[in-house]
């Protein structure tokens, strides 16, 4: 199997795939980047803690028009996750009003982004209609 | 008039729209000298300037502003913040007379938008020949349209959605609609750069940019400036009869960011600072929503109008559907508002945004808007978000 690394450094790979977070120790916010300090409180001891990989979409749009080399239309989303809130694309459903719908129940999967010139994979993720 | 109250003394914006002839300082000086003259005052009175770019925001366009029009040697404050540039410029002229530092200051914004495409996520960086992670995110590429998407267009249609997953009553047609509106409020603004009827289907078979925006319903970017003059409730008694019963009063001047929200990192929350803003600004004019004669808002996209309608307090909270589907909002309901034409139609020279809203606001409260005058218009608000964030709110009143 090629040599894998994250999209992003908040993607944890291997067996079960997920999303883990900055937690600040002192309120609780989630934070997806590297932090200096937390934006809510201002206190600077975070936990790294996973985050559930089911949702629900809050927001979404089509992306019909971007930036060249970007496929589309692609589906961007708002994805709730047991509280924490993702950004995430919709993947696995058709990009169409008809097949994304407010509200959908979605779980975590992770795709290959692209291989670099040492045949290293890159894995992103995105979110995919949960059961039927 | 009491002493430390703000008028704004004269103002103007120019045509906006394309202006391939003109730089950004001739369309500074354009504004800056209509607001002077409007205010029946030159730039040696000014004591203070609030110069707003956002595009070539290190370019010091407050001094080249004066290298035309007068280097009088007083402070120039070039402002930047995002789409509430214009307004954060007008804000610094009022701190700085509220605050006493001089009885007169002048602000502008101006941009040159023409062609400009989309403004982010335009281009992509392309994939690296080795992996490498860097930034905040650890990324090892690009993550646009990777992870979620950076145009603005589908981010504020994701604003939009979420109001409709909170609240319910959101479709394709009723954001287009809103477009529609603002499409038919622009046919009697001669200052806007779009200002031809647009029908539903026209608006729904457009181009579509991100769902459920099409392109008639982005805001249009186009070339333009607007400028005003700020005068204190005491220098102002010191003027003529006339530049009295023309000025038009500042009841509120507000600034706000926005607090931290459990989502507000993921997908920018429009709503909390807006909702702030406009809280503080009916606090500082001593006024409510239901005293306004008409609302000039953010709609940088169909779909940021609809939410706003609800931050901005014009209706019940998770009321904006009914509240539009009313026709309150149209020039001829309750609460007309964008009766400009809006980002939409008017046209968005992004930093010239903020202080042509309060133009547009201060010319129907003098009675001087033409065709499209709301009648009886006694007091008005204006609204501007920048994304990162930032929300200027102004109200405004007519003099007694």
């Amino acid at each position: 199997m090629a040599k894998q690394i994250p999209l992003v450094d908040y993607l944890e790979l291997g067996d079960d795939p997920h999303l883990t977070a900055n937690e600040c120790t002192a309120c609780g916010a989630r934070f997806f980047d590297r932090r200096n300090a937390c934006a809510s409180c201002g206190k600077t001891e975070f936990d790294r803690v996973d985050v559930s990989t089911k949702g629900e979409v809050r927001a979404f749009t089509i992306v019909a028009f971007a930036a060249p080399g970007i496929p589309v239309p692609y589906v961007a989303a708002l994805v709730d996750c047991g509280g924490t809130s993702v950004r995430a694309n919709l993947i696995n459903v058709e990009p169409d009003p008809e097949h994304v719908t407010l509200g959908m129940s979605v779980r975590l999967v992770t795709e290959v982004v692209g291989t670099d010139d040492h045949g290293t994979e890159a894995i992103g993720f995105g979110f995919e209609p949960l059961g039927g | 008039m009491a002493s430390d109250d703000l008028w704004i003394l004269g103002i103007h914006m120019t045509k906006f729209g394309k202006h391939p002839d003109l730089d950004l300082v001739d369309l500074a000086s354009e504004a800056v000298l209509g607001a002077l003259s409007d205010g029946g005052v030159e730039m040696k009175d000014m004591g203070v300037i609030g110069a707003g770019n956002l595009m070539a925001a290190n370019a010091g366009i407050g001094q080249q502003l004066q290298k035309q029009l007068g280097q009088t040697g007083i402070p120039v404050y070039n402002v930047a913040n995002a789409c509430a540039t214009g307004a954060t410029a007008l804000r610094v002229a009022c701190m700085a007379v509220k605050a006493g530092e001089t009885d007169m200051g002048l602000a502008f914004g101006v941009e040159k938008l023409s062609g400009a495409g989309l403004l982010s996520g335009g281009n992509r960086k392309g994939d690296s020949g080795t992996w490498e992670p860097s930034g905040r995110y650890g990324a090892v590429a690009p993550v646009d349209g990777r992870i979620g998407t950076e145009i603005m267009p589908g981010v504020f249609a994701q604003i939009g959605m979420e109001y409709g997953h909170r609240y319910g009553g959101t479709s394709f047609e009723l954001f287009a609609k809103i477009s529609e509106k603002n499409h038919s409020h622009s046919t009697l603004n001669p200052l806007a750069a779009y200002s031809k009827k647009m029908s539903l289907d026209e608006i729904m078979g457009d181009v579509m940019i991100a769902y459920p925006n099409t392109r008639p319903m982005c805001s249009a970017n186009c070339d333009g400036a607007a400028a005003a003059v700020v005068v204190s409730g005491s220098k102002l008694k010191t003027l003529s009869l006339e530049q009295q019963r023309r000025a038009v009063k500042i009841s509120a001047s507000i600034l706000t960011t926005d607090p931290w929200e459990e989502s507000c990192q993921i997908l920018p929350d429009v709503n909390t600072l807006t909702r702030n803003a406009a809280n503080q600004a009916y606090e500082q004019a001593g006024l409510g929503p239901s005293d306004l004669d008409l609302v000039e808002l953010h709609d940088c996209f169909a779909t940021a109008e609809l939410v706003h309608y609800d931050n901005l307090m014009l209706c019940e909270v998770g009321g904006a559907v009914d509240f539009f589907n009313s026709g309150a909002t149209w020039r001829d309901g309750s609460m007309p508002v964008n009766v400009s034409g809006g980002l939409e139609s008017k046209g968005h020279p992004i930093a010239a945004t903020g202080i042509a809203n309060v133009w547009e606001v201060a010319t129907h409260l003098r009675g001087e808007a033409g065709d499209r005058q709301i009648a009886g218009a006694r007091v008005g608000m204006t609204h501007v978000i920048g994304l990162g964030s930032a929300c200027g709110v102004h109200i405004l009143e007519k003099a007694a």
